[in-house]
């Protein structure tokens, strides 16, 4: 392409053949405008790709040692912990690394939430988010399952059991899910398959949701759209470096659990040899599927025709799939938070709704808490479709600045708000 | 409203810590370990006192599958030594020639012999309780040295009145649901330690719960010391990239 | 991940942003290459491969001019007590005919026992010669039906592809009827 500018013979080579480094430029180079005022919370986006590509390489190579059997499974991880060159630490940084990738990634989503970034034209982004959260899920489940041990067992046998819970042929997609009659190897063998198959189509959803995002790029903090070259940089080198500073620190923080407190988001259950006869006192599932789990045993009680059992397992993919819809559930035209003094509490609320979920979810399914995550269960479920179309009606925004260059002036001192903002000073 | 979100969220948490407390039968006494903290190693000594009460007593009854021989060289034993602990003990392996399966002595790369051939064995000789595999018992149970370390010290007490206690169980404060199948396992000097510390009770509980701390966990010693590195080689480079960063958008201010 | 950003909009304070840059391309270049290598090495044999790596073999059932294979690394070795006349016929061979010259002393601990790693110096096959009616090859040895190697009574490679000699593994004698290979 003629835009691409180098002296370097062999770039030029290259370039002239197959266009690599001028796409590279518009893809995250100084040909990529981005929005000069984007905080610390636009940089979850690309540490979830530096983790989706840690959980490749570190999974790769455990594959290499792993034994997808039921009488081996579980040797072959400690082998891996024991004997295998620091495969203590490859299998460290691929357990931890699933907790910090949802960490990484739910913190992704609220910002997302929070500055409207779901809104119009980005609804098709959104969504492909929410698909690649899902298929995070279900790669994140089956890949709890491959050390096989007791938590691995019950909660694979726990969460495909819910399948049962459809009508007519619930029984039937259970015991095709588990190629038996219990939770067993063929069931093992097929996840460890779709395990390491799912990274790679995670990876394929990954390039259409960036690519997505270029259509009009990234939204920011103030929620307009940028008017003209002075609201603009380009993203290189300014957010690549940004991107950089904020991958060291983060993996400082990634690496001190690591070595440190490997084990403290854990059960100690799993490092008890599966059983099929025996069930854990508590079966809790890891940290980042709590509140699912809460609105799953929300339900006590038959409506009409429908068991418990199936609305709770309605409601649970219900809690994931509403995402899909939120860019219509929402109307209002403003998207940043700092303008809708509402909605930005509501958010909190929303916050605290989730966390209140998940502490039920680690919980046992008893009275009292039942009846929180009752309450949570119906918080969440109103946020979506009560709470949201009647703020978009409801709701008087405070005035939007005229464009990013030029901060609103009028409006009050706060708009800016007290809530954990970090620094702005682009 | 935001104290009322802080109101519940305090809350939240608070109650979470008190259910983790609920859940184990008994608040844990606050023991302490040389190898807790970001710079705690084993203590090699308490390891080979810890390896011996294994030896002498728990290995009656409970395996050690995961263990070899030759693992035992971080406890500070030189090759010859356990070589030594090798040959006392007897391997069935096999086939051979004849299709015949034989036994011979243990080698280095043998892993701890188990005392039952399989797990029914190992219940029927215990009057239906399986005595569980130690490997990573210090891992399988939260808070686990200290966990294994009460129940052996501390634990074994007469039942309150009331508390109904069946033939063959046990009261121990701090097992789940305080109905245990072992009988205490300790008593003073039932073993008499080679470096001569005096074999009380705790002093063995502590010693066989820090050796299994290491069975579970055999590479704590270099996964903390490598996580010092690692983490102080980050910081530094985050800090360098904030200047870097800090450089390159000067020119936008 | 280490991407040394270009310098390309200048300014005052140049050197010290070049040496920034380059600081931190470096750190970040070794952080990526400490961060891969455990990743490379943990393809290496592991801790429990290594402390396999011995077999010991009881000499005592091997007649004279019998040859056995047993396993070592998951490799065959073959073991062959040798008559004196194929002893003989090994030490006689002048080193100036071989392609890769050895002497026979040199290849056996005890001449009556020749003890080498069954694996063809090409590309791997396993050379034939170990049970009764094999083809022994031209020098009475071992013959690799692969691509046509000929070994001779010492193992030593004489005619075909195959560069070396069949390799010698690392053994002892315990006593007069057992060995320890590795």
């Amino acid at each position: 392409m003629s835009d691409f500018q180098t002296t370097n013979p062999v770039i030029k080579w290259i370039e002239y053949r197959l266009p690599v480094f001028s796409f590279l430029d518009h893809a995250i180079g100084t040909k990529y405008p981005t929005p000069k005022n984007l905080s610390y919370w636009w940089n979850f986006g690309s540490l979830a790709g530096l983790m989706l590509v840690i959980m490749i390489a570190t999974g790769i190579v455990l594959a290499m040692q792993y034994t997808a059997h039921v009488d081996y499974a579980f040797d072959s991880v400690e082998r891996i912990m024991r004997d295998v060159n620091y495969g203590w630490l490859i299998r460290y940084i691929h357990m931890n690394g699933g907790s910090f990738f949802f960490i990484v990634v739910y913190i992704h989503i609220f910002r997302g939430r929070y500055y409207g970034s779901y809104k119009a034209p980005r609804e098709l982004l959104w969504m492909l988010g929410v698909v690649i959260l899902l298929a995070m899920m279900a790669t994140a489940f089956m890949g709890y399952v491959l050390p096989w041990g007791q938590m691995s067992f019950w909660g694979a046998k726990v969460i495909t059991s819910l399948f049962s819970a459809f009508p007519l042929i619930g029984e039937d997609i259970v015991i095709w899910l588990w190629g038996g009659f219990s939770v067993d190897n063929p069931t093992l063998n097929r996840f460890f398959s779709l395990h390491y198959l799912l990274p790679f189509v995670l990876v394929g959803i990954v390039v259409v949701h960036i690519w997505a995002l270029h259509q009009f790029g990234s939204n920011n903090p103030l929620g307009i759209e940028t008017k003209g070259p002075q609201d603009s940089i380009p993203f290189h080198p300014y957010y690549t470096v940004k991107d950089l500073y904020g991958m060291g620190v983060f993996l400082a923080v990634f690496a001190a659990v690591v070595f440190f407190i490997p084990n403290a988001m854990g059960e100690a259950d799993n490092y008890i040899e599966a059983n099929s006869l025996v069930t854990p006192a508590h079966i809790v599932p890891e940290w980042y599927f709590l509140p699912y789990y809460a609105i799953l045993r929300s339900i006590t009680f038959d409506i009409w025709f429908l068991s418990a059992k199936l609305i709770g397992v309605i409601l649970m993919f219900g809690s994931i799939l509403v995402l899909l819809i939120l860019p219509w559930l929402d109307r209002s035209p403003v998207r940043s938070s700092k303008f809708r003094p509402l909605h930005k509490q509501l958010f909190w609320v929303f916050v605290a709704d989730c966390i209140l979920l998940g502490w039920v979810g680690a919980n046992p399914a008893e009275p009292p808490y039942l009846y929180f995550g009752q309450a949570g269960t119906v918080y969440y479920f109103a946020h979506f479709f009560i709470v949201l179309p009647l703020l978009s009606v409801l709701e008087r925004p405070r005035p939007l600045p005229s464009s990013i260059s030029e901060p609103v002036l009028k409006g009050g001192g706060t708009a800016m708000g007290a809530t954990t903002k970090p620094m702005e000073k682009a | 409203m935001k104290r009322i979100i802080a109101g519940i969220l305090g809350a939240a948490l608070l109650s979470l810590g008190a259910q983790a407390q609920a859940s184990e039968s008994k608040a844990l006494p606050d023991y302490s370990w040389s190898f807790d903290g970001i710079f705690g190693q084993f203590d090699r000594a308490a390891l080979q006192r810890g390896y011996q009460v294994y030896r002498e007593v728990c290995a009656g009854c409970h395996s050690m599958r995961l263990v070899t021989f030759r693992n035992l060289a971080d406890l500070g034993y030189d090759a010859e030594q356990i070589k030594a602990f090798a040959v006392e003990t007897t391997v069935i392996d096999g086939p051979d020639d004849e299709g015949e399966m034989f036994e011979r002595d243990g080698k280095p790369s043998d892993r701890l012999p188990s005392p039952f051939p399989n797990d029914k064995a190992a219940a029927a000789a215990n009057g239906g309780a399986t005595p569980p595999d130690l490997s990573l018992m210090a891992k399988a149970r939260p808070h686990g040295p200290s966990y294994i370390r009460a129940l052996l010290a501390a634990g074994y007490e007469e039942p309150p009145g009331d508390f109904e206690i069946l033939e063959g169980q046990n009261y121990n404060t701090y097992f789940p649901g305080n109905r245990i199948a072992m009988a205490a396992p300790l008593d003073d000097d039932v073993v008499e330690y080679q470096d001569g510390t005096e074999a009380s009770v705790d002093q063995m509980a502590a010693d066989v719960s820090h050796f299994l701390m290491w069975t579970a966990e055999p590479k704590l010693e270099q996964r903390k010391e490598m996580g010092i590195k690692v983490v102080l080689f980050l910081l530094v480079l985050s800090g360098i990239l904030y200047a870097v960063k800090r450089k390159v958008w000067a020119d936008l201010h | 991940m280490t991407d040394t950003a270009s310098p390309s909009h200048g300014g005052e304070g140049e050197t010290r942003r070049d040496f920034l840059y380059l600081l931190a391309g470096g750190m970040g270049a070794v952080g990526t290459v400490a961060a891969v290598w455990p990743l490379v090495d943990s393809m290496n044999p592991a801790a429990d491969v290594l402390a396999l790596s011995s077999t010991e073999v009881d000499l005592d059932p091997i007649e004279m001019g019998q040859r056995i294979t047993i396993t070592w690394r998951g490799n065959p070795v073959f073991v062959e007590r040798r008559p004196p006349a194929r002893i003989e016929e090994a030490r006689a061979v002048p080193l100036e005919d071989l392609p890769d010259p050895e002497a026979d002393d040199a290849r056996v601990q005890r001449p009556e026992w020749l003890i080498m790693v069954g694996v063809c110096t090409h590309l791997g096959c396993i050379p034939k010669g170990q049970k009764q009616g094999d083809p022994l090859g031209e020098f009475g040895g071992w013959f690799c039906p692969c691509h046509g190697s000929h070994y001779d009574t010492s193992g030593r490679i004489r005619k075909g592809p195959a560069p070396k000699n069949l390799v010698v593994p690392p053994y002892n004698f315990l006593d007069d009827t057992k060995i320890r290979i590795g």
